[in-house]
């Protein structure tokens, strides 16, 4: 795995084609590392030159924002803009909606000013641009359903990239109930990933969990790190772990292409 | 004599209109309780808006009968009301059908009415039963007790009797049906009344016209104190709505010069005030009542009529939770008018104790939100519940420190680490060789 920072890159005096922004998630989480990695991986595949800002980076700060500390939110911001602007990035890629909602919506009001896409757009621009080919493979004719995060779809209107690696697999993408514009939130926004919920009847992503059963899918894909951990552990809930799995759109293709 | 029904036709008319105005005023001054927000960037785009969302109902038909039905009512009413021009004149004139001039034309307007009266009183009484009979869920939240409750039923009694009146007036105007042009609902009604006498069918139908024009001056005035206030409020409010992708949250400006003073070495904290800036009152950081929230999202609650499709697809309520996007809107909508109605008793708002903030929204509703935008996006008329929850949560935390335990961890750790984790941020990339 090639994986060089942007420090690297600078000494040798070369400019990435994008910045792949890793996230805490992606840097810490032992689930998302996976997805980080499958990720790279296919950057590697395709050839995209691309680099991080490994201990560079620093949280987006978007937990901070949506919890209400607008302080800690633009410190971190600031922060991160300093750094990014130092190295004259033009390009990012993420594969978390909250860490990309971040860096394109609420950057450039305090001077960060970037393209920002998300992995899936990435992906699918490769394919677009034939620099990535995916066949079916091991996954011809299963069955999977994709879980809309909030950040990525009704916040940022991105509906069709990740259906549209789905289809490029030769599966059966099913849709829930609620999808789309309508999707259910997994329960994780807001900094809620980061505490127990108020009291309820139930928790959200075993609600969640139980729309995306219902499909009888053999596959719940999502494209965001916390969205995974939420439908996994709702999938755990209710005991389908051997029937389910949950997997992020990058490690479906890196799989399908035994990467 | 024959003046006495035209002078007290003005009178009314006076009267329902004077106190509409007088109601206007106060919602308008209301409303400016709100903090300034320049809203009035890209016209092109919020005409659109206004036009497809209000207008055109886009967002309603998302849900198809319920948007069905509300358009025929809708339709029904703007068209309808084209006959208050008539009877307006004719009150004041005693003119009798002023416009029955325009001949054909004339019959193929009272016919589209007759129809459209006709339509109103199905889709109504349908709305009815799908609260009434069918309950379903989202009109029976525990919101909805009380007042708002019996709202939503007296507007539909009132535009049962309302379009029956219109109908029954020309039912029982004799010339009118004996031209039998113009009257392809009310012929049916005209054997109801058969066995009554021409004096008595004259007395009906004055009363049916008295009851028809007072009952809409009586409508247009209790607007101001019922969810009814979207029929004029949705235009302005679609107009005004964010036009910014639903995942950005507004930048708090105030926060920026503290920022940039505290990361900037050379910045000298004692340096005196900029000109021009000694009278600025310390900002307060959120909002903890309604004059912290700005003018759009003080609208949006006036607006805000109480359908329930954000509550119903709000993930926290859906799993029982305290939270419900509906009763924030409601909720700051209540406390605004008791805000209202004190600066009406004591000339300027008067200290009273209360706070929308603890009295009327509990911090347990606030925290349970996801940040997810479902309600924002259910809205039919582009209200926005997340943006107060957010003011409401930045008051909690940069004014008081109350984040629960969780949440002042996860905060530390951002601060201290970059990651809302205990991770040192020297470790990011390790998972590279993991
Ligand atoms: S943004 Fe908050 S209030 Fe609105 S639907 Fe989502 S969880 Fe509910
Ligand atoms: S905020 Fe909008 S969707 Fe929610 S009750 Fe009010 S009008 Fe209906």
């Amino acid at each position: 795995m090639n994986v060089p920072t942007m420090a690297e890159m600078a000494a040798q005096g070369k400019q990435p084609e994008v910045l792949f922004w890793v996230g805490c998630a992606g840097s810490f989480d032992d689930r998302a590392k996976k997805i980080t990695k499958a990720f790279v991986k296919i950057l590697n595949k395709a050839n995209v030159e691309f680099a991080v800002l490994g201990t560079e980076e620093s949280c987006s700060g978007d937990p901070a924002k949506r919890a209400g500390n607008e302080f800690l939110f633009q410190m971190q911001a600031m922060t991160n803009i300093e750094v990014l602007n130092a190295y004259e990035v033009k390009k990012i890629v993420t594969a978390c909606p909250h860490c990309f909602n971040t860096l394109k919506n609420e950057y450039p009001q305090l001077g960060g000013n970037y393209e920002v896409v998300h992995h899936t757009e990435l992906l699918k621009s490769l394919i677009d641009d034939g620099r990535l080919t995916i066949e079916g493979g091991q996954f011809k004719g299963k069955k999977i359903t994709f879980h809309d995060p909030c950040y990525l779809g009704r916040a940022n209107d991105v509906y069709e990239a990740p259906r549209a690696l789905i289809q490029k697999l030769d599966v059966e993408l099913v849709e829930m109930k609620r999808c789309k514009t309508n999707g259910l939130c997994c329960g994780a926004g807001g900094a809620q990933m980061f505490k127990e919920p108020e009291k309820g009847t139930k928790d959200i992503n075993v609600e969640r969990t139980e729309e995306a059963i219902d499909v009888k899918p053999d596959i719940i894909a999502t494209g965001c790190p916390f969205c995974n951990t939420m439908m996994t552990d709702g999938v755990k809930a209710k005991n389908k772990e051997t029937d389910v799995e949950v997997l992020d759109i990058a490690e479906l293709i890196a799989n399908a292409k035994d990467l | 004599m024959n003046y006495i029904d035209n002078i007290v036709f003005a009178i009314l008319l006076i009267i329902g209109v004077g106190f509409f105005a007088r109601n206007v005023k106060k919602l308008i001054r209301n409303i400016k309780l709100g903090k300034q927000l320049d809203r009035s960037d890209n016209s092109t785009a919020r005409w659109k808006n206004m036009a497809m969302i209000a207008l055109g109902q886009s967002k309603m038909v998302k849900r198809p009968i319920a948007g069905a039905l509300h358009i025929i009512v809708y339709v029904g009413f703007i068209i309808i009301n084209i006959e208050v021009i008539e009877i307006i004149i004719d009150g004041l004139f005693g003119t009798h059908r002023v416009l029955s001039f325009l001949g054909g034309f004339y019959s193929f307007l009272i016919a589209s009415f007759e129809i459209l009266a006709l339509l109103v009183l199905v889709s109504v009484i349908v709305f009815w039963i799908r609260r009434m009979v069918l309950k379903i869920p989202r009109f029976w939240n525990k919101e909805m007790k009380g007042f708002p409750k019996n709202d939503a039923l007296y507007i539909l009694y009132f535009e049962m009797v309302l379009m029956s009146l219109f109908l029954i007036m020309n039912a029982t105007d004799v010339p009118f049906q004996q031209a039998d042009a113009g009257n392809p609902i009310s012929q049916f009604l005209v054997p109801l009344f058969e066995n009554f006498n021409a004096g008595t069918l004259f007395y009906i139908e004055r009363t049916a016209w008295w009851l028809h024009i007072a009952g809409i001056l009586v409508f247009l005035n209790y607007l101001y104190y019922s969810k009814h206030l979207h029929i004029l409020l949705a235009f302005p409010n679609t107009y005004f709505a964010n036009l910014n992708p639903k995942g950005k949250l507004n930048n708090l400006e105030a926060v920026t010069n503290e920022v940039k003073m505290m990361l900037d070495p050379n910045a000298d904290p004692f340096a005196a005030a900029p000109e021009g800036s000694e009278e600025e009152i310390p900002e307060k950081f959120g909002a903890s009542d309604v004059a912290d929230l700005n003018w759009v999202q003080l609208m949006n609650a006036y607006t805000c009529t109480e359908c329930g499709r954000c509550t119903s697809a709000c993930p926290a309520n859906i799993t029982g939770k305290e939270l419900s996007p509906r009763a924030i809107m409601m909720k700051t909508r209540d406390r605004l008018e008791e805000v209202g109605e004190n600066i009406n008793k004591n000339g300027e708002f008067k200290y009273d104790g209360k706070q929308l903030l603890n009295d009327f929204i509990t911090p347990e509703e606030i925290w349970a939100c996801t940040s997810c935008n479902a309600c924002v996006e259910e809205c039919p008329i582009n209200i926005d519940p997340l943006s107060i929850i957010i003011d409401l949560r930045r008051y909690l935390v940069m004014e008081q420190s109350a984040a629960s335990q969780e949440l002042n961890m996860m905060m530390m750790n951002i601060e201290n680490n970059g990651a809302p984790w205990q991770y040192n941020q020297m470790d990011r990339l390790n998972w590279k060789d993991e």
